[in-house]
């Protein structure tokens, strides 16, 4: 099972002939995952070789969907251009679009989700800005090492690349069904309560590892989803204590404004809902041990 | 990147948003020769990038040319809440009739933008949340004349409203704004509904679209710390502390100074230095870079070096130490480096061959920090 992809996904790469889209192809593919083509306008009817793989370049999502059956998109697409890339996948009805772009406008984001509801949702958007979604040992859509980890039946959900790495690393005798990088920008398609929710439904996921960080609620809206509808087991990390108020933190949605977006307060409200916060990475990851 | 008061009314009158005139000075004798053009009576008004400005004395009605000259000295120089005002707008008196209040904003949690309004604005308004309306906006449709109309009738304000709205949602689109707020916007005696102060969040995500935005950086006003980290391309944020931090990955290094200030909580209250993200596939050079700023930093007393390979390669930013500490001789701050992830070994191999006088390289994430920590205490 895992979430969102798994053994059976076809992965197409929007921007795969260039420089990043080309590398991590190759990474996704070394990684085992089925990579099946790649879209790029203008370049339809090339074939690439990457690794020991020969994929077909298509101009459109459209195209590419009806030749190779895709059902997922990564989307490697340079900030100017990311907008089109994801309006195109939800056009064409892509299953998942995962985006990995970092510094798309925040206008262009809200544009691009307004336009898929707009379409009534039918392309489960992840990201911006993020590393993607990994089911160890089946597929891995984006730029998460395979190999820091292994399989298991902690589901993971996080906005931050590294510290997913981090937890997936001192976690990796145990294994994760699925890790999902939500990403850090202010706008974002899916979300912690979205993982929650998948995580909960998955047979295969015994415990949900929850990484959070400063700015906006989207940490204390998860802990009141939590206390209504997850059964399983919940340990949370908020990243941000220290952080001052007014400064952007690197992730372009980082940000306490004024008394708001505190990781004090999202702590607060995940305990108070039952989440087991850990103090650190490393103590995060002792409560996880216990509890499993 | 936030805007003076100055600056955001330059954008709204661009899009047609009627503000005023204004003047915009640093010393009091310019300030009088602005006061003489414009006519008195004038307000002089701190230019600084925080609210509360009149509470904190940063706003003065002037009814003569001695008032100015005395206003614009008291407030010129002034502190508030940790910003100096470098700058004062001179702008005439107005006659408020009313005070109302309007933004746009992102709204985050709904993934859309969302309007506020009230027809009792001022400097109040913190204190009266109750009077404020929330209207979703829609991406994909924006304020329009209906729109426009549905804000000011469900907030009560003036018809002569609605177009300064929509002229409002010109600014927050075109110029590609997180943040348009106007508080005061006023109703003034002949009914002329008047931008009377202006605040604006810019994207920076949207920087490429708007070379023109980069006037509004003020480079005086930058910690000269994190301009020369912004000139490398380096994201860093320069904090009150002890502790130099380096790592890779937003959440990471966030997570890494709360480890740092836990840390030292134990060693007399030491506390991290500041935010700096070398970001994924770092190179050597950025590690470099990076770490040329952080040794630069007189309040620096140990460095903590802290990566998990994920895409950057930990050879690499060995290699980056490495090469900084060549190129900077002889260092007298401690460093102290943990390498987790891709290449791990590689880059524990290089630094242990480099033999770096003062590097050390611990195993956790929590025991670096607490070296890192200890050796920058008291």
């Amino acid at each position: 099972m895992a979430i969102f992809i798994n053994a059976d996904s076809r992965v197409i790469v929007q921007g795969m002939t260039g420089s990043e889209g080309r590398k991590h192809t190759a990474r996704m593919l070394a990684a085992g995952t089925n990579v099946v083509g790649g879209v790029t306008p203008g370049k339809g009817g090339q074939t690439i070789q990457i690794g020991q793989s020969d994929l077909p370049v298509y101009d459109s999502v459209a195209k590419a969907m009806a030749d190779t059956g895709a059902d997922v998109s990564v989307i490697f697409v340079p900030p100017k251009f990311a907008k089109g890339a994801v309006i195109e996948a939800v056009d064409a009805e892509i299953g998942l679009a995962v985006v990995i772009t970092e510094g798309i406008p925040v206008h262009d984001a809200a544009y691009f989700w307004a336009h898929a509801c707009s379409r009534g949702n039918r392309t489960r958007i992840i990201g911006p800005n993020c590393p993607g979604v990994i089911s160890p040992g089946k597929a891995n859509a984006g730029i998460i090492p395979a190999d820091i980890t292994t399989a298991g039946r902690i589901g993971l959900v996080s906005k931050s690349g590294t510290l997913t790495y981090q937890l997936m690393y001192e976690l990796r005798d145990i294994g994760f069904s699925t890790a999902v990088g939500i990403g850090g920008d202010p706008v974002i398609g899916t979300t912690h309560i979205d993982c929650l929710q998948a995580f909960q439904d998955d047979p295969e996921t015994d415990l949900i590892v929850m990484i959070g960080e400063i700015g906006g609620d989207a940490e204390e809206r998860a802990a009141a989803f939590v206390a209504e509808h997850v059964t399983k087991p919940v340990v949370g990390y908020v990243a941000g204590f220290t952080a001052p108020e007014g400064k952007t933190m690197g992730h372009a949605g980082a940000i306490v404004s004024g008394s708001a977006g505190t990781a004090a307060a999202k702590k607060d409200a995940l305990e108070a809902a039952g989440v087991r916060v850990g103090k650190t990475p490393s103590e995060t990851a002792a409560l996880a041990r216990d509890l499993l | 990147m936030d805007l003076y008061e100055y600056q955001a009314k330059e954008l709204f009158a661009k899009h047609g948003v009627p503000t005023g005139p204004q003047r915009v000075v640093g010393n009091p004798s310019d300030a009088v020769a602005a006061a003489r053009i414009l006519g008195l009576p004038v307000v002089i008004k701190a230019q600084v990038k925080v609210g509360g400005r009149g509470k904190a004395g940063g706003v003065k009605l002037a009814r003569d040319t001695d008032e100015v000259n005395a206003a614009s000295e008291a407030i010129l120089g002034l502190d508030i809440k940790g910003h100096l005002v470098r700058k004062v707008m001179v702008t005439p008196a107005s006659d408020i009739a009313q005070e109302y209040y309007l933004s746009f904003l992102l709204d985050r949690a709904n993934r859309t933008y969302i309007a506020l309004a009230s027809a009792s604005g001022g400097v109040d308004i913190e204190e009266n949340p109750d009077s404020l309306v929330r209207i979703p906006v829609d991406p994909l449709v924006g304020v329009d004349q209906a729109k426009a109309d549905e804000i000011v009738a469900a907030a009560g304000l003036p018809a002569a409203a609605a177009p300064v709205i929509t002229q409002l949602w010109k600014v927050f689109t075109a110029e590609e704004a997180t943040l348009v707020e106007v508080n005061p916007l006023i109703r003034d005696g002949q009914d002329a509904v008047v931008a009377l102060d202006g605040k604006v969040t810019l994207d920076d995500n949207a920087a490429f679209r708007h070379a023109e935005h980069a006037s509004f950086v003020d480079a005086a006003a930058e910690d000269p710390l994190e301009a020369a980290a912004k000139e490398k391309h380096l994201n860093y944020v320069k904090l009150a502390g002890e502790v130099g931090i380096i790592g890779n990955g937003a959440g990471l290094v966030m997570s890494t100074l709360d480890v740092v200030a836990y840390a030292g909580s134990r060693y007399g209250g030491v506390k991290p230095a500041n935010f700096l993200d070398i970001g994924g596939g770092a190179s050597a050079d950025v590690m470099a870079n990076g770490l040329g700023i952080i040794l630069t930093d007189p309040d620096v007393r140990s460095v903590f070096v802290n990566v998990f390979g994920g895409i950057t390669a930990c050879d690499a930013v060995a290699d980056g130490i490495v090469q900084a500490l060549r190129f900077l001789g002889k260092v007298d701050k401690p460093i102290v480096v943990r390498l987790d992830g891709n290449n791990a070994e590689l880059g524990r191999q290089i630094l242990a061959e480099a033999a770096l006088p003062g590097v050390t390289l611990v195993d956790t994430m929590d025991e670096a920090a607490d070296q890192a920590a200890q050796l920058a205490g008291v």
